[in-house]
């Protein structure tokens, strides 16, 4: 179907076609021309943002809790360069947006003109594809191609820049083509030989371990699936990155908890001294391997990934296979039922009983007050009274984001949100609503540290402005807690600039938002306060005062190994040598 | 802490050898790589290098079919393999990169360059240039009675070669193409 209409007609027909339902944005003048198509619909909802940032972090919130891609529209040069952190975030983590820009008229460019900047330029790094669109003719198309672009392979952030003059102007529209486009066609099958190599070194393995990752959250639901048929039937143990949580459930038979610098003790041992090591859709992160050269060094390596420039970058591996996730664990089901289901059971179960040696040691335990609200204590009670509850999760960055992550359950993908390939400070709040956006019902929770919640507390207006019943569950140590962490550990305790000072009342701030907050600070009144966060019919801020000098363990230190963790303060004397000192 | 025995900070095995063939040589690769003709396109190569820190030995690149809007970049780079097989990786994740070829691994390839030099010089010098110029089949492509401009074309060692005679003997000025390179055979 072809059709004449305006620029800024196309943008929204497109986005229609695309199945597109909600937009974050912010308007401008060289986006005026699409607010104006905006004004005379209603199929679309746009969802006005307090910044630029957080339009990108919402559109990425609503991507990673839906599966579907998130959509944001902002104005020429400072809506552009606003939108900068977002997308960086999203290509770190590998989630489809599609984020529209105005730019000034075609003839302005290159004249530094009011509000002009170098969009497609500045973005180029920071997306996986960007275009600058100079005739209305080919817009409709380019639209289309950028969804296709976003969403298929390794996912990721695009940008579009619209010059004012293509909005203004007739062009021919084109709906979308079945299937995308033809010049961009990722493999997503995995080679059957290396499949085959595969299972057959799960067959005779005596300490194997899957290490699963984002990837498998983003290939669909089905991936999940099957990853959880496969982990059962196996009886392999398995152990996620911070962005794969909930591909397997948290209650799973076979669940490690979380791998990684905060990652529980029993996990990163069973990567120490596995021999075999099946990696899905993670990609050996320095936050997972810790020192390189000292990292699972027993093991045979496999590699599922459906970008081939993940496979050999940091870790060289035996047996890589490119494809889609969902594809590649449906293919290795089948051929592993096909030779007859076997493992090595004898030797699994031995392996299961070194493992439960290493969880005996309790990672996680700390010592308990009654008086203070240890960080740990809080997020246990959370997860305690909304269990069960059709509950989403977001995160800031820092100590919060990791005991959020150690100590909450995930039972399904796409229930957890946080930044963790940038570790962006102020994503949270603005994620949460996009969460909330697209699941109207849900309990979405955003755990916070009360300095990240700053960096986009703007956004409060947002939830109160649409009714977005957010939980903002700030975990208040009046610290940058993680850089205090490190400043205790790696720099003689001189504290430098990681106090929160000046803190605002979080309780008036609410009010002053509109919405309703309450302040906690003994462990016995907590339970009540989060009953009447959960209970609260709108947004609300509980500002939960919890013990300022907590750190978080387990932690590997920069330029240290899997086996050389810490696991308490008593540990931490001299832990981390010069060399671990330059890394971050 | 010992895990399963195994000596703390163990890296026998490690990570980076398990594999005999992952050296830490460095090695010269001579990459083809067909693009869509679309603005930007070079941006984005030549901001792969920069941002992942990879070497440009040499850059060439230009329109190879109009009606089918493709370019050809050729690049030299250098890099150990695992570095070579990621700048592989890298280009073939940009969009508009249609095909990567490394001509050093895919068999047999010709590696051709031109370049125009400059030499000023009078008497004795003047007359060895132009005999060396003879040997090295390099033409005289602007004459006045103080200088020659030389068109040579070769591989980049013959034209460093050249070079490298031409500099006692009055260089003033090089201007190189950088390699443009084909597989040989059909
Ligand atoms: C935008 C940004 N700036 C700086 C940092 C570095 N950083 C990491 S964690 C952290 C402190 C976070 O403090 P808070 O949000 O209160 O969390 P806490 O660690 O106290 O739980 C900082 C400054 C970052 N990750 N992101
Ligand atoms: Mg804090």
């Amino acid at each position: 179907m072809t059709r004449q209409m305006t620029g800024a007609k196309m943008v929204v027909q497109a986005l229609k076609d695309q199945g597109v339902d909600t937009v974050f944005g912010y308007p401008g003048g060289a986006v005026l021309p699409i607010y104006d198509e905006i004004f005379q619909q209603n199929d679309i909802k746009h969802v006005l943002v307090r910044h630029e940032q957080g339009a990108v972090h919402m559109a990425e919130g609503y991507a990673r809790s839906t599966g579907k891609p998130g959509v944001a529209l902002v104005t020429s040069g400072p809506g552009a360069t606003n939108a900068v952190t977002g997308l960086t975030d999203a290509l770190m983590d590998s989630i489809p947006i599609i984020v529209l820009t105005g730019q000034v008229p075609t003839f302005m460019i290159g004249s530094d003109a009011f509000q002009e900047a170098d969009t497609v330029g500045i973005t180029r790094p920071c997306t996986k594809h960007n275009w600058l669109v100079k005739d209305t003719n080919a817009l409709a198309a380019t639209l289309h191609e950028a969804f296709h672009v976003a969403t298929s392979g390794r996912p990721g952030p695009v940008l579009i820049d619209i010059p004012k003059d293509v909005q203004f102007a007739t062009g021919t529209y084109q709906a979308p083509v079945k299937g995308g486009s033809k010049r961009y066609k990722p493999q997503v099958k995995g080679d059957l030989d290396a499949i085959t190599e595969l299972v057959a070194a799960l067959e005779t393995a005596k300490r194997p371990v899957f290490y699963t990752g984002g990837g498998v959250i983003n290939s669909g639901k089905a991936a999940s699936q099957l990853l959880r048929e496969f982990v059962d039937a196996t009886g392999i143990p398995i152990t996620s990155t911070l962005m794969g949580l909930g591909s397997y459930p948290a209650s799973g038979a076979n669940w490690l908890g979380m791998l990684g610098m905060h990652g529980l003790y029993e996990a990163n041992l069973a990567m120490h001294g596995c021999d075999l090591l099946i990696n899905i859709g993670a990609r050996f992160d320095d936050r997972i391997t810790g020192r390189l050269d000292a990292f699972s060094p027993h093991s045979k390596k496999a590699h599922i990934d459906i970008d081939p420039s993940s496979i050999n970058k940091v870790v060289r591996v035996d047996i890589p296979i490119v494809g889609d996730v969902g594809h590649v664990l449906e293919d290795l089901l089948k051929v592993w039922k096909s030779r007859g289901r076997k493992v090595n059971r004898e030797a699994i179960a031995k392996w299961w009983t070194q493992i439960n040696e290493w969880k005996k040691v309790n990672c996680l335990s700390y010592k308990g007050s009654e008086t203070t609200i240890k960080p740990q204590y809080a997020l246990q009670r959370l997860e305690e009274l909304t269990k069960g509850m059709d509950r989403y999760v977001t995160t800031e960055v820092g100590q919060h984001q990791m005991w959020a992550a150690q100590f909450l359950g995930f039972e399904d993908p796409n229930r957890w949100m946080t930044s963790g390939g940038l570790g962006t400070m102020g994503y949270g709040l603005p994620a949460s609503i996009g969460v909330q956006m697209a699941h109207p019902d849900a309990l979405v929770i955003n755990v916070a540290g009360e300095a990240s919640w700053l960096m986009n507390m703007q956004e409060m207006g947002t939830a109160v402005q649409y009714r977005a019943p957010v939980k903002q569950f700030i975990l208040n140590n009046e610290r940058l807690g993680m850089v205090r962490q490190w400043q205790q550990l790696l720099h003689g305790e001189r504290y430098s600039q990681s106090w929160s000072e000046s803190l605002p009342d979080f309780v008036k701030l609410a009010e002053a938002f509109g919405c309703k907050g309450a302040k906690v600070d003994n462990p016995k009144d907590l339970d009540d306060a989060i009953m009447e966060m959960i209970k609260y019919e709108g947004p609300y801020i509980l500002d939960v005062l919890v013990e300022k000098h907590e750190n978080c363990f387990p932690m590997i230190p920069s330029g240290k190994a899997h086996n050389e963790m810490l696991l308490g303060d008593a540990d931490t004397q001299g832990a981390i040598g010069a060399k671990g000192a330059v890394l971050v | 802490m010992a895990a399963l025995n195994i000596k703390k900070g163990s890296n026998s095995h490690s990570a980076y050898n398990l594999r005999p063939n992952f050296s830490d040589v460095i090695e010269k690769h001579t990459l083809a790589v067909v693009v869509d003709n679309e603005a930007g396109v070079l941006a984005r190569v030549i901001g792969l290098f920069s941002g992942r820190g990879y070497n440009i030995d040499s850059l060439t690149v230009a329109e190879i079919d109009h009606a089918g809007h493709r370019s050809r970049i050729t690049i030299c780079t250098t890099g150990t393999p695992q570095v070579i097989e990621q700048i592989k990786a890298q280009l073939g994740r940009i969009v508009p990169v249609h095909e990567v070829h490394d001509l050093t691994v895919e068999g047999p390839s010709v590696e051709r360059e031109l370049a125009l030099l400059k030499v000023a010089g009078e008497g004795e010098k003047r007359v060895e240039a132009l005999r060396l110029a003879d040997i090295f089949r390099a033409s005289v492509v602007d004459s006045t009675l103080k200088s020659f401009v030389f068109e040579i074309t070769g591989t980049p060692d013959k034209i460093d070669a050249f070079a490298d005679l031409m500099r006692p003997l009055g260089l003033v000025e090089v201007a190189r193409t950088g390699v443009a390179a084909l597989s040989r055979g059909a």
